[in-house]
């Protein structure tokens, strides 16, 4: 059966979730045989076996922390090599999506980003891409070379399935251009402990209409209720009310969550990018008329500073 | 000594407008206005603001695009860009972002740069790919995804705000740098502009300029290809209720029929 690269995803040693998830559809085209880069990257091997890895690409340099993305280019073009792969699957993740590019040209082929779905196919894997803030669903393939395709988290379920996730060392000669980004200082963001944004099955959102940081916990007391990431429109963090992390739409994340809900987010265009693949919409606005109304599945008009400590309360007592 | 700085800017289909596919599954040109594209504008600002603080600069601006393009190259150039280059040509039609790349990459070379600044992501492919293939093809190093940069003797040092951490970077030049919206307002062309924008040069290059193979791009050269594409089905219509006072106990009972309490 064929092999197929996945690039792990991973903090010290803890794997990421979109990882174990392209565990499961590298499944469906072959033998899935992860590379893991950087510190605690063996630490990864007994996740990703019982995630389906037969085998675990694994190596450590300091050039993977002190430079940016070319020595991990250099070590999966190191694997790709080692290993003929079917297909090469990466996260989409803004660092992995760069790591898939530059892949591609080395290797002579075509990229597909931002995958919601993989299969196997007559001629090779089909990408499910959901295109124009979604109001498009394409089916893609890469028609020259080996098939690089990154995908969105929350595309596939994670499925256990035991395979033997042998460790192996991988081989790496860095080439010229791999120290030519250096990275001088990193500042670690610090975790709220809330489940992140791109991951998180439920994420509860506020806008402008949140009128001011002050008032986003009660946003966030709606989302610890429900154990959700907070997400936040442009318009609120480009008036400094809540971190640029936390933007979701097309210049923020995207995300696609079981459950979304808006609060004080009128719906433009750019924030449905990042949403609109989200399974159930629920939104509170005070605007009948807004367009986000549009998507939801179900809506309430009214606002959202009697609406959602009501609800926030309504479902702590249920939970309790 | 100048400092070359060459801007690469896409012309997008207008966001708000009604996209959809034409019936060879690449982009429909024909019924929605083109514009530059807005991530673009921080680009153009970025290296406006870079040449302001070199002795000596030259900003050109360069797309690959159909001919309507060069209303994304006049954008620019009223924003402040010196000049443009447009490369144009008909077996350019459906070009992928291996294909694009190649293009872009060679008439950089051939416009010659010390640094090439591109837009995040475009808003309508939206890989956020380009510029990574443009530092892998012209073998010089990537300074991405920056939300603060500046150029000072040869060397380009920006911050790059990722998911679990906040970097600062630093590569010499020639470089190939990305700017995020986060870089700072894109300045409003002014009246004055405008005008001096009618003046400014835009050179075309064909394929056979850049010594391109017309097999190597377009939709038959395409190295992905796109089997079909389908609108979205209309979402039903959800339940909206207006809130009486009892709308967020409304709300937790829906939530509780789905499961999610
Ligand atoms: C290139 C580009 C990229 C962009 N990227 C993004 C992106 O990634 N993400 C993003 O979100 N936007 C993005 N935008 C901005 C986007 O176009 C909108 O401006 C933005 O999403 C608006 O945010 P909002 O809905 O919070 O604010 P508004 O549009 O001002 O809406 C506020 C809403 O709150 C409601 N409201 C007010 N008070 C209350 C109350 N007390 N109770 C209930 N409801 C209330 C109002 O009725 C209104 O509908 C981008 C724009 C551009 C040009
Ligand atoms: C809905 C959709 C989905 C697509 N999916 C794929 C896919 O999966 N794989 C694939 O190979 N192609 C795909 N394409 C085609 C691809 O978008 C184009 O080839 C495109 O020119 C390069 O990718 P991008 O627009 O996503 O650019 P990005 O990588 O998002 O652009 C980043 C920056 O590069 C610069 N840039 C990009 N294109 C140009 C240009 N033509 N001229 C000047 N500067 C430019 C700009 O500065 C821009 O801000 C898709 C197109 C569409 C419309």
């Amino acid at each position: 059966m064929a092999e197929v690269l996945v690039f792990v995803d991973h903090v010290d040693g803890a794997v990421r979730k979109p990882t174990l998830e392209l565990l499961t559809l590298a499944r469906r085209i072959g033998e899935p045989v992860a590379v893991a880069l950087g510190n605690g990257a063996a630490d990864t091997a007994a996740v990703l076996a019982e995630h389906g890895a037969v085998k675990v690409l694994t190596a450590d340099a300091s050039e993977f922390a002190d430079y940016l993305v070319v020595p991990k280019v250099d070590a999966l073009q190191a694997a790709y090599d080692a290993v003929s792969p079917a297909a090469v699957l990466l996260p989409s993740s803004a660092e992995a999506k760069e790591i898939a590019a530059r892949l591609a040209v080395r290797i002579g082929s075509g990229i597909i980003t931002d995958a919601v779905d993989l299969e196997a196919g007559d001629q090779g894997p089909v990408a499910t891409q959901s295109a124009f803030a979604a109001s498009y669903t394409t089916k893609s393939r890469v028609s020259k070379g080996i098939p690089v395709v990154t995908v969105k988290p929350n595309s596939a379920p994670v499925e256990p399935a035991p395979a033997a996730g042998a460790v192996e060392a991988l081989a790496v000669s860095f080439s010229a251009q791999a120290t030519g980004t250096k990275v001088v200082s990193r500042t670690p963001r610090e975790s709220t402990g809330r489940p992140e944004l791109t991951e998180a099955a439920i994420v509860v959102s506020g806008g402008r209409g949140v009128n001011g940081a002050e008032n986003f916990h009660i946003i966030e007391a709606l989302a610890d209720s429900l154990g959700a990431a907070v997400g936040a429109s442009r318009a609120a963090v480009d008036a400094g009310w809540y971190p640029h992390t936390n933007q979701v739409g097309q210049t923020g994340k995207s995300v696609s969550p079981q459950l979304y809900i808006a609060s004080g987010i009128s719906g433009a265009i750019q924030h449905r990018a990042g949403m609109q693949t989200s399974k159930t919409i629920v939104a509170i606005n005070k605007d009948a008329e807004a367009p986000i109304f549009d998507l939801v599945d179900y809506g309430v008009v009214g606002d959202l500073f009697n609406v959602v400590p009501q609800l926030t309360d309504e479902v702590t007592a249920r939970k309790g | 000594m100048s400092l070359r700085i060459v801007v690469c800017v896409k012309y997008v289909p207008d966001a708000t407008g009604d996209r959809h596919f034409a019936d060879d599954l690449t982009l429909d040109r024909e019924d929605v206005d083109g514009l530059l594209s807005e991530l673009d504008e921080y680009a153009v600002e970025q290296a406006l603001q870079i040449a302001d603080a070199a002795d000596d600069a030259e900003v050109t601006v360069l797309t690959v695009g159909p001919e309507d393009a060069k209303d994304a190259l006049r954008k620019a150039l009223s924003m402040g860009a010196d000049k443009a280059v447009h490369v144009e040509d008909d077996d350019l039609h459906g070009t992928d972002a291996i294909g694009t790349s190649l293009v872009l990459a060679k008439a950089i070379e051939k416009t010659g740069y010390d640094l090439v600044i591109s837009g995040m992501a475009s808003t309508d492919g939206t890989m956020g790919v380009v510029p990574a293939l443009l530092a892998e093809r012209l073998g010089v190093p990537q300074v991405t995804l920056l939300s603060e940069v500046s150029v000072e003797g040869g060397v380009v040092r920006g911050r790059r705000d990722g998911d679990s951490a906040s970097e600062q970077l630093e590569a010499s030049l020639p470089a190939v740098v990305s700017v995020t919206d986060q870089s700072g307002e894109a300045r409003y062309p002014s009246f004055k502009g405008i005008m001096a924008a009618k003046k400014k040069p835009v050179e075309s290059l064909d394929l056979d300029d850049l010594g391109i193979d017309a097999d190597e791009v377009g939709l038959g050269g395409s190295w992905t290809a796109v089997d079909s594409a389908a609108a979205r089905p209309a979402r039903t219509a959800g339940t909206i209720v207006k809130d009486e006072g009892e709308g967020g106990k409304a709300l937790a009972e829906f939530l509780a029929g789905q499961k999610f309490v």
